[in-house]
């Protein structure tokens, strides 16, 4: 039962990091209909950024926790303006393309600035252990979560209250129709790369700081199974997200502690394709059919 | 068979031999070493791959982002074959062995089309992708953990069948049936479901049927890939047929243009060669691979050739003949 219940954290824990990178990804979707696929690599340059504002500058925590997202959120804003405007009208898989292009050119950058070799993540969270009722949590462990959920409750109140996050919603319900408004569509998805990317950047912090490590692909996988918790609960809703990266982190976490280590990836993968097969549009998704 | 279609399948056909000539006569004096050689068998392999999956991305027009999973099958399948039929003894010429090898691979994986197209493909555009994504991870997943084929560590004594002779042949082959599949009564039907779903199946095309057909023959033929690549490397490793593999081979295709096969061929050598040309600039290489790739889809969205075919025929039409054709790359053979 202890054990269990340790998984049970370690699920929260890694399934809070995806939720983080996955809104992200479906915010983006909601938008202008791309899979971002340099979002995973938005949440290395974060990783690799903290690590230096950390290890060489002596930056504190929250410091380089904010530094780092206000950053990161301006690669994301120049990522769009460069590579995805001059594509807003051209055939999606055109614009599909260069954001694997994005995501080759970033990773690459990054081995030749970093170097392949991984680099140790410092704790940078005040360690200690916290017992409860017969389990041991580390700090770093409640910090992440908490942090996490923190900041979903953030941007789901700026989404549902403020006058930008009520654009966003309504430039992805209908970009025409947002435009007659008066909403200004270029700022609005301009907002929603920066918010996408810092979030993906304090993603990629704690994910490191959870695998105490940072090297240049380690965007790939996470970046990966982000985008599956995404379309997972239903591509382009917020909260769908958010859940669908709690249940892949608790089943990735479930599998590895029960089941086994090499066929975690494949189970994960096997429950998204089961979903999808009952649920075409994702848990949280609407099913709408096309009408001529 | 009207003068125009004999005329252009003749140039077609004197300009394949002509191409296969100077090959030869080019490895036959030297100027092309083995390395080179291996690129042009590698590119052979690529362009088999980028016109399997053009059949779904281009002509049923899906985003497939699965196609390593069915190579890695047809590879896997084929090798384990030939290695299990030359522990039995049996003692077959390499080309008989090569063809049964490719039949095994694609069957296998065309059998593996059906069983995952099957359900998949009621689902539309991203969430396809991102499915197909999964079939093929756990495809690989798979073969890391299954034992008898090497598992994580590689499948090893693969008989190598491969030369140029005989990929160059088998290309054009391929080649040849993709493009009259194109053309065929079915291939229309499979284009149809592309540019405008309801209406071909208001037309009374059986759409769903379509669909899992054109995705079991791009199934098919990139077991056949698998199996060539199988019998090439002589090693197989799973890691191979990740998932940037299949991102890879789809950017081929975008690149050429959805639907063009002249434009899968074309940017399939690009594709292959340029890599090896820069590897000079070694690290530098991914880089500019990257960087050219964005710049062409922001210069050229539709990719090059979009969905015209280039044609031999209408080429000389215009440079020789100085006919008047209305539009020169447009239609027409290879």
């Amino acid at each position: 039962m202890n054990l269990f219940l340790q998984q049970l954290i370690n699920g929260l824990n890694v399934g809070s990091i995806y939720a983080l990178i996955a809104i992200g990804y479906t915010m983006v979707y909601g938008i202008i209909k791309l899979i971002n696929f340099a979002h995973g690599e938005i949440m290395m340059f974060g990783a690799y950024f903290a690590f230096i504002a950390i290890t060489s500058l002596q930056m504190p925590v929250w410091v380089v926790l904010i530094l780092t997202m206000a950053i990161m959120a301006v690669v994301g804003v120049v990522i769009e303006f460069v590579a995805y405007r001059p594509l807003r009208n051209a055939p999606r898989l055109s614009a599909l393309i260069t954001a694997i292009g994005v995501s080759l050119f970033l990773q690459n950058l990054a081995l030749i600035i970093f170097k392949p070799q991984p680099k140790v993540m410092p704790k940078i969270f005040p360690e200690m252990m916290i017992h409860i009722g017969g389990i041991d949590i580390s700090s770093t462990t409640v910090i992440t979560i908490v942090l996490s959920l923190i900041f979903m409750v953030l941007l789901d109140l700026f989404i549902r209250k403020t006058k930008q996050g009520r654009a966003m919603r309504a430039v992805s319900e209908d970009k025409d129709a947002a435009i007659l408004m008066g909403i200004n569509v270029n700022r609005t998805i301009s907002l929603t790369f920066a918010l996408g990317s810092a979030l993906g950047a304090l993603g990629g912090i704690l994910f490191s700081v959870a695998y105490i490590q940072v090297y240049p692909t380690m965007g790939v996988m996470p970046g990966l199974k982000a985008f599956i918790a995404a379309v997972l609960g239903g591509i382009g809703i917020v909260p769908g997200a958010m859940l669908g990266g709690f249940i892949i982190g608790m089943v990735e976490t479930m599998t590895k502690a029960y089941l086994s280590t090499t066929w975690a990836d494949a189970i994960v993968f096997g429950i998204l394709i089961i979903v999808l097969l009952f649920k075409p549009t994702g848990i949280l998704g609407k099913n709408t059919r096309e009408k001529v | 068979m009207n003068k125009n279609i004999r005329r252009s399948y003749i140039i077609n056909a004197l300009a394949i031999i002509a191409l296969y000539i100077v090959f030869i006569v080019l490895i036959q004096t030297k100027i092309m070493n083995n390395y080179m050689v291996g690129i042009a068998i590698s590119t052979c392999i690529m362009i088999i791959m980028a016109l399997s999956l053009n059949i779904v991305a281009g002509f049923l027009g899906e985003m497939a982002l699965g196609h390593a999973g069915f190579m890695a099958i047809g590879a896997y399948s084929s090798a384990y074959f030939t290695i299990s039929l030359i522990d039995a003894g049996v003692v077959l010429p390499n080309l008989i062995l090569l063809i049964l090898a490719m039949i095994v691979g694609g069957v296998v994986a065309g059998l593996f089309g059906i069983i995952i197209g099957a359900p998949t493909l009621r689902l539309r555009g991203d969430y396809l992708g991102i499915v197909t994504i999964g079939f093929s991870e756990i495809i690989r997943i798979f073969f890391v953990n299954f034992q008898p084929t090497g598992g994580a560590a590689g499948l090893k004594g693969i008989t190598r069948l491969l030369n140029f002779n005989n990929i160059f042949w088998i290309t054009i082959v391929i080649a040849i049936l993709i493009f009259t599949l194109g053309r065929s009564k079915h291939g229309r039907a499979i284009i149809s479901i592309r540019e405008d779903e309801i209406a071909s199946e208001s037309a009374g095309i059986p759409t769903v049927r379509y669909k899992v057909l054109a995705f079991s023959i791009a199934a098919f033929f990139a077991g056949i890939g698998g199996a060539l690549y199988a019998h090439y490397q002589a090693f197989l490793e799973p890691s191979k047929f990740s998932f940037m593999f299949s991102i890879e081979m789809f950017v081929i295709v975008v690149l050429g243009g959805l639907g063009s096969l002249t434009g899968s061929i074309i940017s399939a050598i690009i594709l292959t060669v340029l890599p090896e040309m820069l590897r000079g600039f070694a690290e530098y290489r991914l880089l500019i691979y990257s960087l050219v790739l964005i710049v062409m889809m922001i210069f050229r969205p539709q990719g090059m050739l979009g969905r015209s075919e280039f044609s031999l025929t209408k080429l000389i039409d215009s440079l020789i003949l100085r006919k008047n054709t209305k539009n020169p790359v447009d239609g027409g053979e290879i």
